[in-house]
């Protein structure tokens, strides 16, 4: 490679007056430029997209092939007492582990890089990176996730048409919807909560897939009464009660309370991930 | 100016840096001089406001880092470890950078071409070469055409056409009245590059001052005599206050011939041979080299010296490049 012979840059109208504190824009431009400009992110929706569509219609396919052929009649109940979860769930449930390693990956990513110092170096006010970081990522992932979402309720919808007929119209049906695209930003965040406690990728993967796919329905086994409220009051088994277009009975929790618990859960996270992240060594 | 005082950081039990004091004058190039493990990149990370000390401040302009209002256009860093994106193109990087400061997207391709990498400017930054990394890491501590410069081990992993192009830069960017500190683990780059050292040895100073000073300090001049009554000889000299011993240190094969003197010079010595009528076949006064110099003013502070004397008595085969 030929060194460049000049080696001081002209004093550059491009350069704003210096002192003068960059805005918070600035910031979000620059997450978005850095979420954008690796491949992951690319692939991670698309997976996440495929996973959550694909699951979808053949779970719902394959249980109304089997109702129709009589041989799942207290499944047909559960469909038509709750056909938003019905079709929603499945999906989400596969879905939803590409929006948890997408969550981790935005920041053990930078760990793992160093790009953390340069963050650090450009912002080091590192509550308002992280902030900036936060708000361009769930602005995305709200964005796919509602789209995604409504597809999957459509695609559901009209694959279990001759089972039990269900649209935006019913009641609950449109919160749920919507509900199921802000269920899946809040995990995000706190998949990158989680993120920046651990700081390593394989970790905090681990430890996010952990609590949504084992943990979750282990409590749910616990006996007793105060075994069902464990569960229910765990994050990612709250925050999906918001999938459902009304409360079933024997749940503790409406759906918009569930949403609420799991939002708090998650915005401890973030608390103590922000605390973290201004005391430790970068 | 950047000015350390009584910086300190503790890993657990390990002490980094130890209160350590000192200023970074404007206008020169400051070379950041010490063994592998001294805490030179620690003490840019305090300076930064990567790490927390356990005490003391580091500030820029009087300032802390994480209080100034645009970072990247008072300070430029280039740390040793990479913090680039493997899968991020070398103007995504750039790009963010400047977006967090508000720096126009014509500055990322200045920068570009002033280190080179334009061509390369799509391609992911995981291909790059430790040269072309290096650049990259140049590039972006000039983004903000920074008043301020801290290059941590800039040289390493360049060819000598890149080293070159570094030294020349570093001198430009003093010239023009910017501070720069650069850090280094060979002496005789920072000879070459730096007119003020500050050389530092298990976190604690051990040296600042001129490049000059620090060297005639440490450089400890001794002559070289060979003779077939060195025994004689020997006995001479240190009755007049100088001191011999055989190359290699004490203790190293009886009989030589050869000495190395210290604390008198050569034509002391001549005389002394003369009046005692000893046959001289080699006096040659001799100059520490630059590694020599180093390893005398960190001896003893090593984190990982060799505690074998026969490796700390030979000092490198780059004894041939002598001070002056």
């Amino acid at each position: 490679m030929t060194p460049a012979s000049p080696v001081t840059p002209a004093r550059m109208p491009a350069l704003p007056a210096r002192g003068h504190r960059a805005g918070f824009g600035h910031l979000l431009l620059a997450e978005w430029t850095k979420i954008r400009s690796v491949r992951s992110t690319l692939w991670t929706l698309i997976l996440f997209a495929v996973v959550t569509l694909g699951f979808t219609a053949l779970f719902t396919a394959l249980t109304v092939h089997a109702v129709n052929q009589g041989r799942a009649a207290g499944r047909a109940a559960a469909v038509v007492a709750d056909p938003t979860s019905f079709i929603l769930g499945t999906g989400l449930a596969l879905g939803q582990l590409a929006i948890c390693v997408l969550g981790v990956l935005v920041i053990t990513s930078e760990y793992s890089t160093g790009v953390i110092r340069a963050s650090l170096l450009a912002e080091p006010r590192r509550i308002i990176m992280l902030a900036a970081k936060a708000s361009v990522f769930a602005a995305l992932v709200l964005v796919i996730a509602e789209i995604v979402s409504f597809c999957s309720f459509f695609l559901g919808a009209a694959i279990a048409r001759s089972l039990v007929h269900v649209s935006l119209g019913d009641p609950g049906v449109t919160r749920a919807v919507i509900g199921a695209g802000l269920y899946l930003t809040v995990l995000g965040l706190f998949a990158l909560a989680i993120g920046t406690l651990i700081r390593h990728t394989a970790g905090a993967i681990t430890t996010v897939i952990g609590l949504v796919l084992v943990v979750s329905p282990l409590a749910n086994l616990l006996p007793y009464s105060w075994g069902a409220h464990i569960h229910e009051y765990l994050p990612t088994v709250a925050g999906a009660l918001i999938t459902a277009d009304h409360q079933q009975a024997g749940q503790l929790l409406s759906p918009w309370q569930g949403f609420g618990v799991f939002c708090l859960w998650t915005a401890l996270l973030l608390a103590a991930a922000t605390y973290l992240l201004q005391r430790r060594d970068a | 100016m950047i000015e350390a005082r009584d910086l300190t950081k503790r890993f657990g039990r390990q002490t980094a840096v130890d209160r350590l004091s000192f200023t970074v004058a404007p206008g020169t190039v400051t070379g950041f001089l010490g063994p592998n493990g001294a805490g030179k990149s620690t003490t840019m990370r305090l300076i930064l406001g990567l790490d927390r000390p356990q005490a003391g401040t580091a500030t820029i302009n009087g300032r802390l880092y994480r209080d100034l209002a645009s970072p990247l256009r008072t300070v430029g860093a280039l740390l040793e470890a990479k913090s680039v994106h493997s899968g991020r193109s070398a103007r995504n990087h750039l790009l963010f950078l400047a977006q967090t400061q508000g720096i126009s997207s014509h500055r990322v391709d200045e920068v570009l071409g002033l280190v080179g990498l334009h061509d390369v400017a799509g391609k992911r930054a995981g291909g790059f070469s430790l040269g072309m990394s290096q650049r990259l890491g140049i590039a972006a501590a000039m983004l903000g055409d920074p008043q301020y410069l801290l290059l941590d081990e800039p040289v390493n992993g360049l060819d000598p056409e890149g080293v070159l192009w570094i030294r020349n830069l570093m001198k430009q960017l003093a010239a023009e009245g910017r501070t720069i500190l650069v850090s280094s683990h060979l002496m005789n780059e920072m000879a070459v590059t730096a007119e003020h050292l500050i050389v530092i040895g298990r976190g604690r100073l051990i040296a600042d001052g001129s490049t000059e000073d620090v060297i005639a300090r440490s450089t400890q001049k001794s002559v070289r005599v060979r003779s077939p009554e060195a025994a004689r000889l020997a006995g001479l000299i240190t009755a007049a206050g100088g001191k011999a011993a055989p190359p290699g240190g004490l203790g190293a094969a009886n009989g030589t011939d050869v000495l190395t003197v210290t604390g008198l010079e050569a034509p002391r010595i001549g005389e002394l041979a003369a009046s005692a009528s000893i046959v001289l076949h080699e006096l040659t006064p001799q100059l520490a080299s630059l590694e020599e110099a180093f390893m005398e003013l960190t001896s003893g502070s090593l984190e990982f010296g060799s505690h074998d004397a026969r490796f700390e008595a030979q000092p490198a085969s780059a004894a041939d490049e002598r001070l002056r």
